[in-house]
């Protein structure tokens, strides 16, 4: 990950190696620090994953803990793969992780590119653009819901005022609901890649520009030129994290549409929650989870992959 | 870390649904914590998260609860795995006998399995889905002229489904006191049991059954035959024709809501609700009347309600069983009854002047007379989840036909039983 | 921010003016629902939900009346037959037609954010300073694997954490307790505590604790005497983040809580009034609860950015 900034070279200090270490030795004291963060970190992640993948090969249920739990193989992951309704999840995931994500990389970067005009005031006002990423999504959702209320809502009744009184309802359209969680979703988040991109546009070296100043390249030119290539990693790691966090997104779903109307909105994430903690199909819910984990890993490692390529060109 | 080391003193946690009637409850038991010194805690849970909360307490063996007031689905899944004190033997000791409470919410709110006399609840709430409707705009003369030109019949509540949709469509779209107002407030929520708990109502009324009474779980031609397809149709059409704008998502909060504040002429709710509603400053009193679910063939409501358990994980089983000793007592039921409670004990109901007692008394009695319940079975919360999905994505979101519908939940239903043991592979 | 040498490229005037023009507009739009909030929560029940909406009300403190008790209707002969109301707020009460009958469960829950908050930042911040200077500074071995190992589990989704850990907890009876959410979100908020701290830390220059182990301090006193002032900002940073996490997580806090321990988020969607939802009073407890938030925000502007990318961009 930090291949951003350039971490000082990590040199073992020859003059520490002439003293003795008095007390603990560096080796053991090194253990003794990462030891229990490594300890708690397999006793709630690998233990807990490894379990997971074991349960997604029974049919257990949590509501029946007296039941035995059969092996049943890989079938779990059949039904999963098999089941019409889990395409029409990763559809709406689709949809919500392409549109939100793309619609935010533009506001995001065109923010940022304003914003580095510096207008006087300019970081006033970016702080203040910042406030909607650090509040809690669950509760951004519930308001929404609020706001895209059909009779009472301000949003609704700002776009009747323009479309007749009555005609119009976010969320319980069909059409319009998938839009309803991407506007909330871009509302959020367009600040955190604003944020990223005006730290790119920023660690531009002014040389490129005056350069390109003595060859007379036109503003376009230099926007190709030297603005997006030397801000394509901040993009790619934004884009990384906007991702693994779109696809693991559920409170704020689930506090403003829950899915509905029918299963439009139903994110991977919703679908998961329903299996495990309302139906209890404990076994077959695992079988999604790891998928889904697996995904999100996959998703991440291309991406990586990508940002070092971009960083050794 | 959680609750100290203070002296405890004696204490009872009683978990339930947050609405009106939670609030009668506390006002009813500070007369019992007065005579025997324990004192109540609550933990009210709204009902969209009431069963996802209480059933995750449950299977994770919680001790937040001592007594729970859970939904009659629950019974199932509740006794078979054990959550739930079984009770016989304490109504034994305590002459409490079950033939003394309306044999609907006996078999609905506390036995398992169905028709057997083993009790894990005693009847605590009676409920059932009825409806409201504005008297005072039935009774507007340009309005009653005006639809008995249009369908030659008075204004009135409607006794059938077919009138019911003619004054859904009378009232939808219609300008009084300068609003556009709307025809009827109905159940449409996917998260919980909203739309299940809805459109029963509508299919049950031409014959939909769960499964074939003669042969449990064998639900070909039951669920999905032509009766409960032209119920689930019609259900659309009245979310088509009658509903306000945006009613997509609405259960009792929001049909409450779109009731109080003058949206609706018919509101569809439970009948737990009544009591506020005719107290309320904007609607309350003579501005509104009740009137059962409709007939169709026939004539079912959809039962709410709960029956009042001891959670077998709680630390003070016996004071939880002194509350519900305490509870039974027919004065206290008597004292409920008048709270805005609603008592499903037989000599109040059937007592002279019991129908003139509330302006809801009579839809309450009409109404528990014609309930029908959904699946109690263990697995009640795959079977209802199966029923959200199915039938939300057909009404409210328009996919597919009625038929292929419930030949989907024909399926979904199917599965689950074989999942079960209680059909064959 | 550090200064910038300007470019010979400085916008125009026109230019600044256009970039200022839209951001603000933008800025402006995008705090309405903010501001919205707000202005809800000193609503009564009926002007929230009034149609067309209103946007100037006479400000009212229902909302936080009714946020911190709870209420029940009587009927207009028994509210007659009461004593006069003790306090504004139970006259405030009494004007709607309805009595008191006792405090919400709003404090119990916004403690319990309070006390799970901090319980857990402490934990995790402790925990992740030793970790990070330890990366930082020794050789440990398959040292970048471990970072990436421990980066990487951001990556699963809560719910699908939440399954194993909720039958883990049964076993050990830590569903809904207050240790439980603590022991989570410590263990959630490790990976952005040592990539955060590891950050600040190799800022730290080594010199200083090696001239102080020259001087004969022991490893441990360097770390506790040198290292520890220097990285006092880094620590302070990377605390509040873990406490904004912790702070607003709420699929977790729906799954492994039911009452004794549940936080604020899961409990706000839930405050209803009479029959329907009662909007000023989750506004009001909407309100309560950004407060600190916005604050931190404005506070922690400098290190926002080396926050929410867990200390990869650092300027």
């Amino acid at each position: 990950m930090s291949y951003v900034h350039t971490g000082r070279a990590a040199s073992p200090s020859m003059r520490l190696r002439l003293f003795p270490a008095q007390g603990l030795s560096d080796r053991t004291l090194a253990w003794l620090f990462v030891g229990p963060t490594i300890l708690l970190l397999l006793a709630f992640n690998i233990f807990p994953l490894l379990w997971t993948i074991r349960l997604s090969f029974t049919n257990y249920r949590a509501n029946r803990p007296n039941a035995e739990d059969v092996w049943v193989g890989i079938s779990n992951y059949q039904r999963v793969l098999n089941d019409e309704a889990i395409w029409e999840n990763m559809r709406a995931t689709a949809h919500f992780l392409v549109s939100s994500i793309a619609l935010q990389l533009l506001l995001g970067f065109a923010l940022a590119l304003l914003l580095n005009r510096r207008f006087r005031s300019h970081s006033f006002w970016s702080t203040a653009i910042l406030l909607p990423m650090m509040l809690a999504p669950a509760v951004v959702g519930t308001f929404w819901k609020y706001f895209f209320e059909p009779q009472y809502g301000i949003f609704n009744y700002i776009i009747n005022f323009f479309g007749g009184p009555g005609t119009f309802t976010m969320l319980g359209d069909t059409q319009l609901s998938p839009w309803a969680i991407v506007l909330v979703d871009t509302w959020m988040w367009t600040p955190y890649v604003m944020l990223l991109l005006l730290a790119g546009l920023r660690s531009i070296p002014p040389y490129l520009y005056e350069a390109a100043e003595i060859d007379r390249a036109s503003a376009w030119t230099r926007f190709w030129r030297i603005t997006l290539p030397m801000v394509m990693p901040f993009i790619i790691l934004a884009l990384l994290f906007r991702v693994i966090e779109n696809f693991k997104m559920f409170d704020l779903v689930d506090q403003l549409t829950n899915g509905g109307p029918g299963s439009v909105t139903e994110l991977a994430s919703i679908k998961l929650k329903r299996e495990a903690f309302e139906k209890w199909r404990t076994g077959y819910a695992s079988a999604l989870a790891i998928i889904m984990f697996v995904s999100i890993y996959g998703l991440s490692l291309v991406t990586v992959r990508f940002l070092d390529k971009v960083k050794q060109r | 870390m959680s609750g100290g080391a203070q002296a405890q003193q004696k204490q009872l946690t009683l978990c339930w649904a947050a609405w009106d009637p939670a609030n009668a409850l506390v006002e009813l038991s500070k007369d019992f914590t007065a005579k025997t010194g324990i004192a109540m805690k609550y933990e009210f849970v709204p009902w969209p998260n009431f069963a996802q909360r209480m059933l995750n307490e449950l299977n994770s063996k919680g001790k937040l609860c001592d007594l729970l007031i859970g939904d009659s689905q629950w019974i199932g899944s509740a006794a078979t795995e054990g959550h739930y004190v079984k009770l016989n033997e304490f109504f034994d000791k305590n002459g409490i006998k079950m033939s003394d409470f309306a044999p609907a919410t006996v078999e609905g709110y506390s036995t398992w399995p169905k028709g057997t006399k083993n009790y894990y609840a005693l009847p605590a709430m009676g409920d059932a889905v009825a409806f409201t409707y504005r008297k005072d705009w039935f009774a507007r003369p340009e309005l009653q002229a005006e639809f008995k030109q249009k369908h030659g019949r008075e204004l009135a509540p409607p006794k059938t489904w077919d009138e019911f949709k003619q004054v859904g469509q009378f009232f939808q779209n219609r300008v009084i006191d300068g609003k556009k107002v709307y025809g009827a407030a109905l159940y449409t929520e996917r998260g919980s049991e909203g739309i299940t708990m809805g459109v029963t109502n509508t299919m049950y009324a031409y014959g939909m059954d769960y499964d074939n009474p003669k042969k449990p779980y064998d639900m070909k031609g039951f669920i999905n035959g032509p009766g409960a397809v032209k119920g689930l149709k019609l259900y659309k059409d009245l979310y088509d024709c009658c509903t306000p704008p945006g009613h997509s998502n609405a259960y009792m909060t929001e049909d409450l809501d779109a009731y109080k504040s003058g949206q609706v002429a018919m509101q569809m709710n439970f009948i737990a609700f009544f009591p506020g509603i005719s107290k309320d400053p904007q609607v309350g009193g003579e501005k509104t009347g009740f009137f059962p679910i409709p007939k169709g063939d026939k004539q079912h409501a959809q039962l709410g309600g709960q029956g009042i358990s001891v959670v077998k994980y709680s630390d003070k089983k016996d004071l939880a069983l002194e509350y519900m000793k305490w509870f039974a007592q027919p004065q206290i039921q008597q004292k409920w009854w008048d709270g805005g409670g609603f008592t499903c004990l037989n000599a109040i109901l059937d007592a002279p002047g019991f129908l003139t007692s509330t302006s809801y008394a009579q839809v309450f009695q009409d109404s528990m007379k014609i309930v029908k319940d959904f699946w109690a079975e263990p697995s009640y919360a795959q079977l209802l989840l199966a029923m959200q999905k199915r039938t939300h994505d057909y009404v409210v979101a328009g996919k597919g036909t009625p038929q292929e519908a419930l030949d989907g939940l024909l399926k979904d239903w199917t599965e689950v039983f074989k999942e079960d043991g209680k059909l064959k592979p | 921010m550090k200064a910038f040498p300007h470019s010979p490229l400085e916008p125009s005037a026109r230019a600044k003016w256009f970039a200022g023009i839209v951001v603000i507009g933008y800025a402006v739009v995008s705090l309405i629902p903010l501001a919205w909030i707000f202005m809800t929560s000193l609503r009564t029940p009926q002007d929230a939900i009034a149609y067309p909406p209103m946007v100037v009300i006479e400000p009212s403190p229902i909302g936080y009346v009714n946020l911190f008790t709870t209420r029940s209707r009587v009927g207009a002969d028994e509210l007659a037959s009461l004593p006069p109301p003790a306090t504004w707020y139970e006259a405030l009460v009494r004007d709607q037609q309805m009595i008191l009958a006792g405090p919400s469960r709003f404090i119990d829950r916004y403690s319990n954010s309070l006390l799970i908050g901090f319980g857990s930042t402490l934990l995790s911040v402790v925990l992740g300073t030793l970790s990070a200077y330890a990366f930082s500074r020794f050789r440990v071995p398959g040292k970048d694997d471990l970072l990436f190992f421990i980066l990487s589990t951001r990556m699963m989704p809560p719910i699908a954490i939440a399954i194993p850990v909720y039958l883990m907890f049964r076993h050990v009876g830590l569903n809904d307790t207050h240790v439980g959410l603590i022991l989570l979100y410590t263990v959630v908020n490790l990976s952005l505590s040592v990539w955060l701290l590891k950050g600040f830390m190799d800022e730290i220059p080594r010199e200083y604790e090696e001239a102080a182990m020259v001087d004969g301090y022991t490893r441990w006193q360097a770390f506790m005497k040198v290292v520890l002032p220097q990285a006092a900002t880094g620590i302070a940073t990377t605390a509040i983040f873990c406490l904004i996490f912790a702070w607003n997580e709420y699929a977790f806090a729906l799954l492994l809580t039911s009452g004794t321990a549940q936080t604020s988020p899961p409990f706000i969607p839930t405050i209803i009034g009479e029959g329907g939802l009662d909007w000023p009073a989750m506004a009001a407890g909407t309100t309560l609860f950004l407060l600190p938030v916005l604050l931190f925000t404005v506070l922690l502007r400098k290190h926002l950015l080396r926050g929410v990318t867990f200390g990869a961009i650092r300027k």
